[in-house]
Parts: structure tokens; sequence; C-alpha cells
């Protein structure tokens, strides 16, 4: 098998910041069980629309649970619309890079990121 | 690292026995001579390979002519269902097209993948489905056998889940209807009694890495009277049927390999069956939501294959390795083309259950011992897992992966 990097490695053996967050500002669950990964990220957000905490579950491979782990620390301090525009590529370059095979897969974080943000703009707007 | 590896992925590859590369080693330098050469270093490259078929022939209870060496497993299917189709479709006749061949949905794929090769060129397969133990059920088999039948390929014993086949009865049936009987039985030689002439067994396939030999060698029993047509073309080595400088040192060790599996045999089989079993009592004990996949009783002594609920196999494997222990998973993570085990699918378990498989496969430098490590690291692992998996409830314990289930959708499908 290909080798992961070592800061792959390093975020599946020692992921950050898991965890499920009570009455979040927003929650965005993405992935499919039967497709072998699925994650759910949580986010606090301040008065001033940045990201106070983020938290994440996920069901998958090594590069499911680093890139959600990568995504946490990445997002953390970041106001919601630069949260927002976090990339798939992004987190992966952040972790100097993926396998091929797995740079779709089980790439799935920011897409879970994203799903937590429009839960809380749904929630903001009044829509949920 | 941790300080010891425990090696349990011996259905995958096993390291050489030493005493099978002291056997090998002077074929490389000191008596490498081409086997097919007059001179005295020929001579006596053909006599090694000689005596190494007279080893393989003792392992399954084959004459010694009717053993051709191959570079390993995946060569030997591929030889004998490709040399079968090609022969028999030359006897086709406007009535009869000699064309259908029946196998199981859980076949290796060198056996799956050759018979859809074979589908594109006008074979007509049918795959046999396997009850939840992993095992084809005889009145299927012998419903599906018509005249057109040419070959049943039914595998000895499965690489994933460790069922055993009844081949004996499997062979009754084919020889029954006059159709070609050949048995993968690359998990199975060395490991349980694998008798060609008490298991009505036409046609075999073995591989040496799986018991202790080198990679890149294996063979085919082809019985007396049985005619395949010939692949590999060339030099007209073992005696026409693969062309090509036979790899000594290789059959050496195949051919060790083999001498030793035949004479520890029962031993074996008692040392992996006692510490499968123990592994098996004290997993299903301890973990919560832990299964055993397969037949517990029509089984190989040296596989245990595990499902543990809301975890995925990668990232237990990988954890595993962090404490030494080497195992292996049906995770779709671990295929080449991220599909999930088909095994488990034609066992009938849910994909989302399925990702959650540890297979350990037993070797001779196994020990007992260890089992309390293996199951405490198991444990533990599976924990940390499932204490960060979305498909485990941590406040009561259980699994609630099935609310998450969808059918797999496009957005699913592009990311693969």
């Amino acid at each position: 098998m290909e080798e992961y990097s070592d800061k792959v490695k390093d975020h599946y053996m020692h992921p950050r910041n898991t965890g499920v967050i009570e009455n979040p500002s927003g929650e965005g669950t993405v992935g499919n069980p039967v497709c072998g990964d699925i994650m759910t990220i949580y986010i606090n957000v301040d008065e001033n629309d940045v990201l106070t905490d983020v938290k994440f579950s996920t069901f998958g491979c090594g590069a499911a649970i680093a890139t959600s782990s990568m995504i946490t620390e990445m997002a953390v301090g970041m106001t919601v619309d630069e949260a927002y525009q976090i990339t798939r590529n992004d987190v992966a370059e952040e972790l100097d890079g993926l396998p091929p095979i797995k740079l779709h897969c089980s790439n799935l974080a920011a897409d879970a990121l994203q799903a937590a943000i429009d839960n809380y703009r749904a929630k903001k707007d009044g829509e949920l | 690292m941790p300080e010891k590896l425990i090696y349990m992925d011996n259905s995958a590859t096993s390291p050489v026995n030493p005493e099978v590369l002291e056997a090998m080693l002077p074929y490389f330098n000191e008596e490498y001579g081409n086997a097919s050469t007059l001179y005295t270093l020929g001579v006596e490259a053909k006599k090694a390979v000689d005596k190494a078929r007279q080893q393989v022939a003792e392992l399954i209870n084959a004459e010694v002519d009717e053993i051709t060496f191959t570079s390993g497993g995946s060569e030997s299917d591929n030889m004998i269902i490709k040399g079968v189709a090609l022969k028999e479709k030359q006897k086709a006749t406007e009535e009869n097209p000699r064309n259908h061949i029946i196998t199981s949905t859980i076949e290796h794929p060198a056996v799956l993948e050759t018979c859809k090769f074979l589908e594109k060129f006008g074979y007509e397969v049918t795959y046999l489905p396997v009850g939840e133990s992993g095992i084809i059920d005889l009145e299927d088999l012998e419903n599906a056998i018509k005249d057109s039948t040419i070959l049943i390929s039914i595998m000895h014993s499965n690489n994933e889940i460790g069922s055993i086949q009844p081949t004996k009865e499997i062979g009754e049936i084919a020889h029954k209807h006059d159709v070609l009987f050949h048995s993968d039985a690359v998990q199975s030689a060395g490991k349980i009694p694998v008798d060609v002439k008490d298991q009505n067994i036409d046609l075999l396939s073995i591989s040496a890495h799986k018991i202790n030999g080198p990679k890149g060698v294996g063979a085919v029993y082809i019985k007396k009277g049985v005619y395949l047509e010939v692949l590999i073309h060339g030099g007209g080595q073992e005696k026409g049927l693969r062309s090509g400088t036979e790899n000594v040192p290789g059959i050496v060790g195949l051919g060790k390999a083999a001498e030793i599996a035949k004479n520890n045999l029962k031993e074996n089989m008692e040392h992996n069956r006692q510490i499968r079993d123990e592994l098996i009592e004290k997993v299903t004990s301890t973990i919560k939501d832990s299964y055993v996949n397969g037949s517990l009783e029509n089984r190989l002594p040296n596989n245990v294959h595990f499902r543990f609920s809301g975890i995925e196999g990668e990232s237990l494997i990988l954890r595993l390795d962090k404490k030494g222990i080497n195992g292996a998973t049906g995770s779709a993570c671990s295929t080449h083309d991220l599909k999930g085990s088909h095994v488990l699918a034609a066992i009938g378990i849910k994909p989302a259950l399925s990702h959650g498989s540890l297979r350990l496969s037993i070797g001779p430098e196994n020990n007992i011992e260890d089992v309390d490590y293996i199951v405490e690291s198991i444990s533990e692992v599976v924990s940390y897992l499932r204490n960060i998996s979305p498909l485990w409830d941590n406040k009561t314990d259980t699994y609630i992966g099935d609310m998450f289930e969808k059918e797999v959708d496009e957005e699913d499908l592009d990311r693969y």
C-alpha cells in the first residue's frame, strides 16, 4: 500500500478535537456508511461569526480520520465565510498530500464543514 | 515501533521457513544451472526440480508427473481455466458450444476475473451463490450443469472467511456429468488435508508463499488424461505445458515448504486451531457487538474473521499495526478498487458492517501466549474507534449506523 505522509499518520493516530458539541451553532454530516466513510462536524460560532470550537466524529479509514482532524484545526479562528472556502485540496495540502486513491473517496471533511456552516446559517436565518 | 511483531496475516503471505531458505540458497549462485542443459550443473538443477515435484505431489497425493510448476496461484488458476476453456471449445458442435463454466461468487479474483475475461469471448459462466456459512449448495451445483458445461471451478477453501467446500461431493457430481473439476487450493494445501484422489479433484492450484515458501512460485496438478491448451509458449519446459526457464531456487523452495507442511500438518492444524478458538472465545466474550464471519464448523483451523459494528477496517488495521499486530480487513479501503469484500457481500453481510472486519490468519510462528495481548489490543482499538464514530452511540454504547444508511447515489459514486 502507498504510505501516508507523517502528518496524516500523526492525525489518524492522534486525532484532534474529536467528540460531540452539545447544542452546537451548527452541525453537518456527509458520507455513507455503505461506502465506508461518514463524518459529522459540529461548530460553535461567536457573535462575530468566528468559529470558536470545531469537533468531529468520523467512521472511516485513516485518511478520513486525518482529514476530519485536520480541518478542525484549520477552521478554528476563521470566520464562517472564510471556513466555507476551505476546499478538499486545501485539507490534503495541509496534510502534505494524500495517496491519489484517497483524494476523492475519503476527503469529505471540507464538505462536512460546509454542511455544518449551511446548518448554522439556516438556523440563524430562522429557517430551522 | 512496538517491541515485537505479531504477524497474523499468513493467508496474505507468510515468512519463508529458515529450512526452506537454506534449501534454496545454493541454487542462486552455486547450482545455478539451467535445468534444460546437458552438463553436470544443468543435470543437478534438473534433479532438484524433480525432487521438488515429488515433494509437491506427496503433499496432495498426486503422481509426480501430474505436477507442473508455475509462478504462483494466480497463474495456476489462469492456466487451468483458460487452458480448459480453449481446449474444450475446439470440441464445440452446432448442438453443443462447450463453453459453460460453473464457479462460485466467493472465488479468489484470479478465478473470478479469469471467468469474466472468458465471458468477453463467448463463454458462459454461472456464479453459484453461497449461504451465510460461505459454502455452496450441492443441489444448486447439480442444477447448474448442462450439456455445454466444461468445467466446475470451486475453491478448496476461502481466502477471506476460511470456509471449506465439500470438494469430494463436488467432484462426484462433476464426474457424474463428465465435467472437469478444478479447485483453487492456495489456502488449503499445507493447512488441511488436500488429497486429489480422495477428493475427486482433476485440476488444482497451489502457491508456495502461503506455506512458508518463497513468493513467485506455485504449481498446478493436472490429472493424468486431462489436457489443457497451452498458454505460455516457448522452449517447451514443463513438458511443453509451461515454457520458460525453470525458477529452480523457487521450485526447490516450494518443494521443501510442501515437505515440511506435509510432515507437520497434524500438529500445525492443532496449534492453529487452539489459537483460533481462544481468539474467538476471548474476542466475542469481551468486545460488545463482535461477531465471527462465516462458518464455525467447516473452517480452516488457521482462519478467524471478526466483525465489529461501528468501525472501519483500515483505521483498525493501522492502529493495530502501531501495537505490533498485523492482520487484514475486508474494508473497501483495503482493496485496489475500493469496492469492499465480495465474499462478505456474498454471505449476506451488509456493506456498512463489512467495513468493520478483521481477518487474523495464523501460522506456525504464532504463539498462544500472545492471544491475551492481541485481544486486549483489539478491544482497546475498537473502543477508541467507536468513541469517535458517528455510527456508535457512546451514551448507550450501541450501534446506530442503520439510521445513516442511504442508497449509494451518484454523489457517492462520483467519489470513487
